[in-house]
């Protein structure tokens, strides 16, 4: 599995984190406090330059935001017709201009800087109960499982495609999930014999 | 709930996030009902959480895959992720699907619902319950009135009654998992 974050590096790289989250934060709250077109175009034409210095890897990245067109062009029109032109305009390319702003801090940020912040954020909350390193597990979890998950079902449909000619459909969803709980429980055990008691206190184990 | 494993809950709730992400990864599972209509099965997966799980590890289910999401990982249907999808026309929607998990469940909530149940759980959870934020998100996101989200929102629809059909097909066909 591979996460959004792409080579090859442009200077928005080695920008902290922390900074481009704030940076976005700051973006998003002018953006919907302003009407100007000016600084709308500004915006876009900033994210456009990012996205052409991030070369085939930018390309690609626009490429995903195709099936969000139509709705665009509703924005768009149900706007002109209630306004005039500049309110369509600004409406419409707001939108379009967080988006691409937002996508932008996540191309340049790998996902394990990203946690970090995420696990900054969450540790003033531990005096409430919440354990940030239980979220931690959950997210590397989680995203260990899913090739698992899809695994289980091709072995499913196999299974289907071994037995019958017609199409596996909806019936499959069944003997999947069912495949996919089976496997939770094996999972918990695991983690129980590899983990310190983790409802009380530090783990005792080294931190990996 | 407990069971034997200390983890048990925090691994159910995990796998559910990653079957919800290979639900966007799959190829479009043909519905029955309406042949050749492209659906992805996500919301699905949303549906399925809250009646599976019940509803505070389905919400916690979809948090999770949110927060995945949200960290870079492209798992929304599509090859979809990041923070730009949050900041997009449809971000409402994504966050209606914790409350929809969650209601989905509630209605559920006890024994092996049948089917009628669990589709109008599914169609107050999964779908009128997504759309109640996913609607005014639109709105105030794009400038447009309320009314006028409602009506771009209407593309979905045909799909999520789709899928509602779908998940309560499942859920009724399954039971709850047991604990």
């Amino acid at each position: 599995m591979i996460a959004l974050y792409h080579a090859p590096p442009i200077w928005l790289h080695r920008i902290p984190a922390g900074a481009k989250l704030l940076a976005l934060a700051v973006a998003t709250w002018t953006l919907f406090a302003n009407q100007s077109l000016w600084l709308l175009g500004a915006a876009l034409v900033f994210a456009s330059a990012n996205y052409a210095l991030l070369g085939k890897a930018g390309a690609r990245r626009l490429a995903l935001l195709k099936p969000l067109i139509p709705l665009l062009v509703i924005v768009f029109v149900l706007q002109y017709m209630a306004s005039d032109m500049h309110g369509a305009l600004v409406s419409s390319g707001r939108l379009l201009a967080m988006l691409l702003l937002a996508d932008l801090v996540t191309l340049s940020t790998g996902l394990q800087t990203m946690m970090d912040v995420l696990n900054r954020l969450l540790r003033p909350l531990s005096w409430l109960g919440l354990r940030h390193e239980n979220i931690a597990l959950a997210v590397a979890l989680t995203i260990r499982l899913v090739p698992l998950v899809l695994e289980s079902w091709r072995r499913c449909e196999e299974a289907w495609s071994a037995r019958t000619q017609r199409r596996a459909g909806l019936q499959l969803i069944r003997p999947f999930i069912a495949d996919v709980m089976r496997m939770s429980s094996q999972i918990a055990q695991a983690l129980d014999a590899r983990r310190a008691n983790p409802q009380k206190g530090k783990p005792r184990e080294r931190k990996s | 709930m407990s069971g034997a494993s200390r983890h048990g809950a925090l691994v159910r709730i995990s796998l559910f996030a990653a079957i919800i992400a290979a639900l966007g990864v799959l190829p479009k599972i043909d519905l029955p009902v309406a042949a050749g209509v492209p659906v992805t099965a996500q919301t699905l997966g949303v549906m399925l959480a809250g009646l599976i799980l019940g509803p505070r590890h389905g919400a916690l289910a979809v948090l999770l895959f949110l927060l995945i999401v949200a960290l870079g990982m492209p798992f929304l249907a599509g090859g979809r992720g990041g923070l730009g999808v949050f900041f997009g026309p449809t971000g409402g929607f994504l966050f209606g699907w914790i409350a929809g998990a969650f209601l989905t469940g509630l209605m559920t909530h006890h024994g092996a619902p049948n089917f009628w149940r669990a589709l109008l759980a599914c169609i107050v959870g999964g779908i009128s319950a997504i759309y109640v934020f996913g609607i005014p998100w639109l709105a105030i996101v794009s400038g447009m009135g309320f009314s006028k989200a409602a009506m771009a929102s209407a593309i979905f629809l045909p799909g999520d009654i789709l899928k509602a059909l779908a998940a309560a097909f499942v859920a009724s066909s399954m039971g709850r998992y047991p604990k």
